[in-house]
């Protein structure tokens, strides 16, 4: 056989001995999973198929976007998932205080282990490939009859194969390798497909690292990311989860669409300038330029607001101040990791250094709350998309980049370089 | 299935953030959100779209978020159909889940100009732009997703298949 990693684990959730790309199958489902935007409104569509949901420990809704509850719409939206919830007898109910921003809180809650196959109403799904399972995101109806019957429909994706090499440098993370790689092969560059990432630079990558490429796989327009299961991948797994997992391996003669080498080495500090994600230039072509003065900066979401993002922030901001005509936030992704930013001393720096500190929410990245911009304003954010009126005004600004090109931008007041703000 | 209608065209990568802004995913009501239907794009398109009307676009058509909202709205707003040259994957799947029409085909989206009157053959794939005389042929669907399409979506077809 040659089989991708996907294609593994999608012939075998679809009780198959082989699948070829191009194939369309249906797949049993490990984890279903919507929000408090595609939650309610997959409810209505779910119960035309179903009265109760296929597995009450398979299925879980996540209030994140509009909490903590931006307007009356919104509060109705968040009680539909929680009554569900509730009513369903969900085995892991969600709620503010208690949970996070759906991404981080699913692999830390121990749901997601490798050999999974998941789906959830979220573009950002993808994420989970970091622990080597299948993810991909999905809309409401997809997501309705997920719930109801724990299977869903695939187009079998071909890959392309992400050979990594090297080593990161200092203030270099994973939100540059995969803003350099959507910068090289564009955001359509690997529509319907899979991006897999191999090679021995994969061991030099944290799981925080392998989360925030995979998270933004979508911004290349993929099907999903995913990593094979190392060493690093079952201590997390030990760490967070009592599930069994399974690991998979692409065939040694896997088809590939196409193989691009990757040298982590020489990857710079990267910023996607507005208003596509592959927009990407790196810091030293930022520097020759003027210099490109910011409003706000976002250090959080899905993609960079988990432990080591915080700490390489913090890193940065210990004893020097937000700049005067900078507003900067931290959203820390968890509860659990606003508790371990706490313990560390990590939001006494924040504070110290003039962020605001808020509850986990997804709320800034998308322009839903607690961080919208207005006309004109520029802004230097950790999050996955820099899009048209992405985070408020469809005259704002968006450039995305990492914790520590971040963190320096909201010390300089403008969009700087983390080498020559080094914590 | 036939549809027939004015042209309405964009470029490439019309993501899902101007299709539907975040800001009016408090409500998932079908009318509400086609009231704000491209605003971020073309504050003009809710006033100028008549049901019937085809949207033509370019490359990565729909990208971005899962948000269902965004074939849900056109569909309400009167669009019968999106051709572009392809299209973000959540939003292909997404439209054919909810039975909302949509083809892949480069040359007519190379070709077609805002305001042609094209009419589309669903069963042949062929485009056929009126004003200019022209014909193009898309990418057929493959069985699986047709019957999808014929049955309005995921929903009936997944109660369909409980039945048997």
């Amino acid at each position: 056989m040659s089989m991708t990693m996907t294609q593994k684990i999608l012939a075998s959730h679809a009780g198959l001995e082989e699948v070829k790309a191009g194939q369309l199958i249906e797949a049993d489902l490990d984890l279903v999973m919507a929000n408090d935007i595609t939650g309610p409104m997959a409810l209505p569509i779910f119960s035309q198929m179903a009265d109760t949901v296929f597995d009450k420990d398979k299925v879980v809704l996540v209030p994140d976007h509009f909490t903590p509850n931006k307007d009356i719409k919104s509060a109705e939206n968040s009680k539909a998932i929680r009554d569900f919830s509730f009513n369903q007898c969900l085995t892991n109910h969600m709620e503010q205080g208690k949970c996070g921003v759906e991404h981080a809180i699913l692999p830390e809650k121990g749901l997601v282990v490798a050999g999974m196959a998941v789906i959830g109403a979220d573009s950002h799904t993808c994420t989970y490939g970091a622990l080597g399972a299948f993810s991909t995101g999905v809309g409401t109806t997809d997501i309705a009859r997920g719930m109801a019957t724990g299977k869903a429909w695939f187009k079998v994706p071909s890959a392309i194969q992400f050979h990594l090499t090297g080593k990161l440098n200092p203030y270099v993370s994973g939100k540059d390798v995969i803003l350099y790689i959507i910068h090289k092969i564009g955001v359509d560059g690997a529509l319907y497909k899979s991006m897999e990432f191999t090679g021995e630079g994969v061991k030099e990558l944290s799981m925080d690292d392998r989360f925030t490429i995979c998270n933004m796989a979508i911004e290349a327009g993929a099907k999903n990311g995913i990593f094979p299961v190392d060493e690093q991948t079952i201590v997390y797994m030990k760490e967070h989860s009592v599930k069994p997992y399974e690991i998979y391996e692409a065939d040694k003669d896997a088809e590939y669409e196409q193989t691009i080498e990757i040298n982590l080495s020489e990857i710079r500090p990267m910023v996607a300038f507005p208003h596509l994600p592959g927009n990407g230039h790196t810091i030293d072509e930022i520097e020759k330029e003027e210099p490109i003065y910011i409003d706000q900066v976002v250090i959080g979401s899905c993609t960079n607001g988990r432990m080591s993002d915080l700490r390489k922030a913090a890193a940065i901001l210990k004893g020097k101040k937000v700049a005067n005509r900078v507003r900067a936030m931290v959203v820390p992704a968890t509860q659990k990791i606003f508790m371990q930013c706490i313990k560390e001393g990590l939001l006494e720096i924040f504070v110290e250094a003039g962020c605001a500190v808020n509850t986990p929410s997804c709320g800034p990245c998308m322009g839903g709350h607690m961080g919208v911009m207005a006309k004109g304003e520029k802004c230097v954010s950790t999050t996955n998309r820099n899009f048209v009126g992405r985070m408020g005004d469809t005259q704002s600004l968006i450039y995305l980049a990492s914790p520590e090109t971040a963190a320096a931008s909201a010390i300089a007041g403008y969009i700087a370089n983390p080498e020559k703000f080094g914590g | 299935m036939k549809a027939k209608g004015t042209v309405l065209k964009y470029g490439d990568n019309v993501d899902t953030d101007v299709i539907i802004p975040a800001r009016y995913l408090n409500s998932f009501d079908a009318k509400e959100l086609a009231s704000h239907a491209m605003v971020d794009i073309d504050p003009t398109f809710v006033q100028r779209v008549k049901p019937g009307d085809i949207m033509v676009a370019g490359k990565n058509f729909g990208c971005g978020s899962s948000r269902e909202h965004a074939p849900l709205c056109l569909k309400t707003a009167g669009v019968s159909c999106v051709i572009a040259k392809s299209f973000a994957r959540i939003f292909y799947r997404n439209a054919i889940n909810i039975g909302f029409a949509i083809l892949e085909c480069e040359e007519a989206a190379d070709d077609i100009e805002e305001g042609n009157q094209v009419e589309i053959d669903f069963d042949s794939g062929i485009i056929t732009n009126i004003t200019k005389n022209r014909q193009y042929q898309a990418q057929p669907f493959p069985p699986f997703l047709q019957k999808m399409i014929a049955e309005n979506g995921l929903v009936n077809y997944v109660n369909h298949q409980k039945e048997n």
